[in-house]
């Protein structure tokens, strides 16, 4: 397969045929991860910048694994090791990566747009590992194959994302993937945690979560970031948890083979209950597990395509 | 009585659909006739303008010249020079510099350094600050910024959140004659603004202003100078709520004018979302590009005189300042050199009459704020600039004057040049 992309921003560049094949090479992979062995040198001598402008220890290890088990040379670059935080621009740090000429840089970044002010700049693959409330392409990615690998075709499927949606890149980025891929998405949060413009997503869109979660197939939660109240979005996280923690009387009302899923880290008693988190129809690990599989799937497609095109 | 003596005769110049030839004597307008054949100058200086189109000089009420403070991003030398090829005859320059405006010493300074740099240079007319420090806590010493040349008092950039301050302001500046200019802008809703709160917005995952935190804080205006029975002038308007709250308190008879700027007649918030120019930092604004039918509604209140007249909102930035990402870029777009050409294009399409460009750049700015202008009657003064209707221009930085090249309009090309610009009957530029 050609990859023709040269960054990934966001996945409102995917077709749906693109995506497909991401979750076959995703898949490829994901047997490798269960070898006892779980190196490949398919990636040996190439280079990928981790550069985290926003803390995330999840993405940045799943990323980190990813490069190492297709034996890529990875190199991290934090807020606090940078000059970031003495004041140098981004245009600076992006010039001083791009003269260490690495193959990708994988970004974090507080600011939404800052993935595509560096792919304008940079001649190397970017891609975005979340970008302020923009997108968070690959996490998106990884929902869908997880459940990709549930269900086999997910069209006709219906999945509820819970929380906090107006700050989140995750419910961005899912709402555009699933409905490519053919899956109804239903929205539910309170009125202040959801985009102003909301009613024209393409969504079902609920104030009351049991409402929300009849008959679904997934119910996906968010994290609540939990500043939310001191914002004046909440009243406080008792009555959150109450009405919009996921419970177990929520998923009586949903589809019996109903999975649970979650972006992590949790925040076990208010977006979701904790018994939830651990139950046997909870996807949350294998979201890592997959996270990996997904990135090893990414990097190997996006470091690649300049040696397809040589050939 | 005798004939003034003519001592500039501008020969062949479009006026007003057509060909004439303006004798000038003493900076003033003394003869306006049709072009003659049989021509003898005299000892008057000849200004040949066969093709070109002569306009009044027009005046901007609404710039940031950056003196003192920020001169790395604009100073008044350049700002005026920016104006002059712009076809400005006269600026107004609001207050959030550093020091801000709100000291005689302050205002004395702007003025000092414009008649230093370009004593026949195009006019500057200082807004002092409304409150000390653009604070919103005391009021500035209006009388003493009154005294030292400032024409008007604006807390420009910084709404003054405090109703009843800001009632006293409005009070305290009716003393001293000069109006007041408010930067509507309900300062708690519109936190981390730069684009429009809206679908893009939404989508794009930035923080918007809403249209409503504007159109609040019009309103708030708009029943305070019907109050107090006062006049307030409302800058930078931007979105149809605003508009229809203005023309309702018009209908109503109440003292109130106000101003979009070109950019609003021109560019939506669908720029921000564009493949080429996603997340522009130059499209960062206060208030924000909006949607398409604000757009029409600014050019609906525009035309109907609901909205009085244009300013730029001249906000230059340094190149580095705005090349960071879009949450930390300062809002702002450099409009003096465009607004000319973008908004006579729209007079050339159809979208504005003539009338309502001169009435929105010329004899509007210039009544609201008590300024002379030039009507083209004899004796007014030889303020004009003429410009080539057919010449195309690309926006950039080597075709700008402003040191700030910020603008959503790089690398357009645009229709109509100034070419040269006479203020009193004396070349400028
Ligand atoms: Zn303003």
């Amino acid at each position: 397969m050609k990859w023709l992309h040269k960054d990934l921003l966001d996945v409102t560049q995917l077709s749906k045929s693109e995506a497909m094949s991401l979750f076959d090479t995703a898949a490829h992979f994901q047997e490798i991860n269960q070898r006892p062995v779980k190196k490949v040198p398919t990636l040996k001598g190439r280079s990928v910048v981790l550069f985290f402008a926003e803390p995330s220890t999840r993405t940045k290890v799943s990323f980190d694994v990813a490069a190492k088990r297709l034996s890529a040379d990875s190199f991290s670059l934090s807020k606090s090791m940078s000059s970031l935080t003495k004041g140098e621009t981004l245009k600076d740090t992006v010039l001083t990566l791009q003269a260490m000429s690495p193959d990708c840089i994988v970004m974090r970044h507080w600011s939404s747009g800052a993935s595509r002010f560096i792919a304008d700049r940079l001649d190397c693959a970017v891609i975005n590992a979340g970008d302020g409330r923009h997108a968070h392409p690959t996490q998106a990615l990884l929902d869908s194959f997880t459940m990709f690998q549930e269900w086999g075709d997910l069209a006709g499927k219906t999945v509820l994302i819970l929380g906090d949606i107006k700050h989140s890149r995750v419910a961005r980025s899912n709402v555009i993937l699933l409905n490519k891929l053919g899956v109804k998405v239903r929205l539910c949060a309170p009125r202040t945690l959801l985009p102003h413009t909301v009613r024209s997503w393409p969504c079902e869109v609920y104030s009351d979560l049991s409402e929300a979660v009849k008959g679904v197939n997934a119910v996906m939660c968010l994290r609540l970031q939990l500043e939310r109240q001191k914002d004046g979005l909440l009243p406080d996280l008792r009555e959150y948890a109450q009405t919009y923690g996921l419970g177990q009387r929520h998923i009586d009302l949903a589809d019996k083979d109903v999975r649970i899923m979650h972006p992590g880290p949790m925040n076990r008693g208010v977006e979701i209950s904790s018994e939830l988190a651990d139950c046997a129809q909870s996807l949350v690990l294998d979201q890592v597990a997959n996270g990996v599989s997904m990135r090893m799937a990414l990097l190997f497609l996006y470091m690649t395509r300049k040696g397809m095109e040589e050939e | 009585m005798a004939k003034k003596k003519v001592d500039l005769i501008v020969r062949r110049a479009f006026l007003k659909g057509r060909e004439v030839d303006v004798h000038i004597a003493n900076g003033e307008i003394a003869e306006i006739r049709d072009t003659e054949t049989e021509f003898d100058p005299g000892k008057a200086e000849v200004q040949d303008a066969y093709g070109l189109t002569m306009l009044p000089s027009m005046i901007d009420v609404h710039v940031h010249l950056r003196e003192p403070g920020y001169e790395y991003k604009e100073d008044v030398q350049s700002g005026l020079r920016a104006a002059a090829w712009g076809g400005f005859g006269a600026v107004m320059c609001m207050a959030n510099t550093k020091p801000v405006n709100d000291v005689a010493t302050t205002t004395e300074l702007m003025l000092e350094k414009a008649r230093e740099h370009w004593p026949d240079g195009p006019r500057l007319y200082p807004i002092g600050a409304l409150t000390k420090g653009l604070q919103g806590e005391e009021l500035a010493p209006m009388a003493e910024l009154a005294k030292a040349g400032c024409e008007a008092f604006s807390n420009d950039g910084v709404p003054v959140k405090n109703t009843d301050l800001f009632r006293r302001a409005m009070e305290y500046a009716s003393d001293w004659g000069k109006p007041v200019i408010d930067h509507c802008e309900d300062p708690y809703m519109a936190v981390g603004s730069g684009a429009n709160e809206g679908v893009v917005s939404d989508r794009l995952g930035l923080h918007g202003q809403p249209d409503v935190a504007e159109a609040l804080q019009v309103a708030r205006d708009i029943l305070l100078a019907e109050y107090l029975d006062m006049h307030i002038h409302l800058a930078h308007v931007s979105c149809r709520r605003s508009a229809d709250l203005i023309r309702f308190a018009k209908a109503r008879g109440v003292k109130v004018t106000a101003e979009t700027a070109p950019h609003y007649l021109i560019l939506t918030e669908d720029y921000l979302e564009e493949p080429e120019t996603q997340y522009s930092s130059f499209a960062k604004v206060n208030p924000p590009l909006r949607t398409e039918d604000d757009r029409q509604a600014m050019i609906e209140a525009l035309e109907d005189g609901t909205i009085d007249i244009l300013a730029t909102d001249h906000a230059p930035h340094a190149e580095h300042e705005k090349e960071v990402e879009f949450d930390i870029a300062p809002c702002g777009i450099s409009g003096l050199d465009t607004a000319f050409a973008t908004t006579w294009a729209l007079v050339q399409e159809g979208v504005l009459s003539e009338e309502t460009f001169n009435r929105a750049w010329v004899t509007g700015p210039a009544e609201i704020f008590g300024f002379e202008y030039n009507r083209f009657n004899v004796g007014d003064p030889a303020d004009f600039f003429l410009f080539d209707p057919e010449e195309e221009w690309v926006v950039g930085a080597d075709t700008m004057h402003s040191k700030g090249k910020n603008t959503p309009l790089r690398g357009r090309t645009l229709k109509g040049r100034v070419k040269t610009h006479f203020l009193r009957g004396k070349k400028i530029v």
